[in-house]
């Protein structure tokens, strides 16, 4: 990979220890994905907030690299955290506390906007996202997905420090999906059957994200037809299960076809749920649009929740929710609404309370199961609902 | 670092993040989660290969990560913790977050060795489908991930 003489300087260190570290990640994975350059970005969203997920080995690097009081050089904007700030359970300890706000510190020394959320292409979440073609660095993977297939932005699905590397340097390697004739798929995905609620969406995309390809297309989706709750459990299934960065919903000249039956989705549901029925109801990863808000409450109709039901959103959309009217309703139906966190890795969740939990989200479901160790059930939000509220 | 005498097979491969490395493979043929990988270095991810096993000290060989952004931080972490695996080898072109957590952590990291290193790792070319949830590690490999080498080394 060609460096300018800047870029070469800053990775000798004359910038400093950390800028040095950013520029030798970025030619590090330069190297491996055979850019040529560096380019500039104009966004960076960068993961690895939650202290469950990133630990005190993460809590001391991000102290390490936040000490130089060197800045981010683009906007950036911060995923999930670890508990909601408004409202602090008795299962999150005072060190978990200690810490996640540590880690929140040494993120704010290096300038960035803590939005705490893992929908930051939902402009009520964060307004200010760049106009279409232009190159960013996300590395939350359903945000990745998201950007590339829905707002036309141009971003590889990186990892936490590539983002964290690219909002310290303003750059990132130029290759794979940034480059425009990247963005084809080689393999198609024909959907045969009558796909209906997120939850199909969900298993669609961990079945599409195991076929391991950088850009997918996906036959026999209509556009028009795609909710926001679709293409949110369509991203974040593709970005847990694969490395996919981006999908297409035409199937164009795609050589290679892979039929998707509703077989297949129940396979893939087998897969990921191991319990018929569930403790307590999660609706979040992604955190929940105010759209989705809305729907719950239109949903119960005035019915309630039998069970706890978690649900999760960006702090914004919880402000504005409550501006109107959605938590109140949302808490009288005995839900309670977390914001700033999520549902991926809680630890809000704990299997010495819960045994299993019921979820129409594919990530929730994965994450829950891998690392929270309780049991899945997995239905759609509007059966949860039916089936849940009385 | 090195102990066993090579038995004269290697594999050409790239390097990405140099260094030198020397233990056991364990071998999976499906890409991982690393964000599934607990403090001990065990894969906690019901769906794979590697499920309830532990990475920790192995040259750990897999075609490229998948999933979340944050694994990145667990490989980091078990490094803090003298708890990584002592090399990386990525069977097809190492993935972002593979090469970025290798390169914040020092571990060795090479791509592009191709599928021929397969048969070598287990029990003599014995069928690696067949061998979930059983122990890999029985072969020992090398990392030259300057020059670019993985070479087959005898006890």
């Amino acid at each position: 990979m060609q460096l300018s003489r800047y870029e070469e300087e800053a990775l000798d260190g004359k910038y400093g220890d950390t800028v040095a570290l950013a520029y030798r990640v970025l030619v590090a994975i330069g190297n491996a994905i055979e850019a040529d350059r560096l380019i500039d970005i104009s966004w960076a969203h960068v993961s690895g907030v939650n202290y469950n997920t990133i630990g005190d080995a993460g809590l001391r690097f991000l102290e390490d690299i936040s000490r130089e009081g060197i800045k981010v050089k683009v906007k950036t904007t911060l995923n999930p955290m670890g508990y909601d700030r408004g409202r602090i359970e008795p299962i999150i300890s005072d060190t978990f506390i200690e810490r996640q706000e540590r880690i929140l510190d040494a993120y704010s020394r290096l300038g960035v906007t803590g939005i705490h959320s893992c929908t930051p292409y939902d402009r009520d979440v964060f307004p200010d996202i760049p106009p279409t073609g232009s190159q960013v660095s996300l590395a939350e993977s359903n945000a990745a997905i998201y950007a590339n297939s829905m707002l036309g932005l141009l971003t590889n699905k990186e990892s936490a420090i590539s983002a964290l590397a690219s909002a310290i340097t303003g750059k990132a390697p130029y290759s794979n999906l940034r480059l425009q004739e990247r963005r084809y798929a080689k393999v198609c995905i024909d959907v045969r059957y009558d796909i209906k609620d997120e939850l199909d969406y969900g298993l669609l995309g961990y079945y599409a994200g195991k076929l391991n390809e950088e850009c997918i297309a996906l036959n026999g989706i209509e556009y028009d037809r795609l909710t926001s709750a679709d293409t949110k459990a369509l991203c974040s299934a593709l970005g847990t299960s694969g490395s996919t960065g981006m999908f297409i919903l035409k199937s164009i000249d795609a050589k290679e076809r892979h039929p998707f039956d509703r077989s297949d989705a129940i396979k893939v549901k087998d897969e990921l749920s191991d319990a018929d029925d569930g403790d307590i109801i999660v609706f979040g990863s992604p955190q929940l649009g105010l759209d989705e808000l809305s729907s719950i409450i239109d949903r119960l109709n005035g019915r309630r929740f039998k069970k706890r039901c978690m649900i999760f959103c960006a702090r914004s959309v919880y402000s504005k929710a409550s501006r109107l009217g959605y938590i109140d309703a949302l808490e009288k139906a005995n839900a309670t609404v977390y914001s700033g966190c999520c549902s991926c890795l809680t630890p809000l969740i704990s299997k010495a309370s819960v045994d299993s939990v019921i979820t129409n989200s594919v990530k929730a479901a994965y994450y829950l199961r891998s690392w929270n160790k309780v049991g899945v059930c997995m239905r759609s939000m509007r059966s949860i609902i039916d089936s849940e509220s009385v | 670092m090195s102990h066993g005498k090579s038995n004269g097979k290697e594999y050409r491969c790239r390097g990405i993040v140099g260094g030198y490395a020397e233990g056991f493979a364990l071998l999976s043929k499906e890409p991982i989660n690393l964000l599934t990988i607990d403090s001990d270095g065990v894969v906690n991810d019901h769906t794979s290969m590697l499920y309830g096993m532990s990475i920790s000290g192995a040259i750990l060989i897999f075609p490229n990560a998948i999933g979340s952004s944050v694994g990145v931080y667990r490989l980091y972490a078990l490094k803090v913790n003298n708890k990584a695996p002592s090399g990386i080898v990525c069977i097809n072109t190492a993935d972002i977050i593979t090469a970025s957590a290798a390169a914040i952590s020092s571990i060795p990291l090479v791509d592009r060795v191709g599928d021929a290193i397969i048969g070598e790792l287990v029990y003599g070319g014995a069928d690696a489908e067949a061998m979930t949830n059983v122990d890999l590690r029985v072969t020992r490999v090398r990392v030259d991930a300057y020059a670019g080498i993985i070479s087959i080394v005898d006890d």
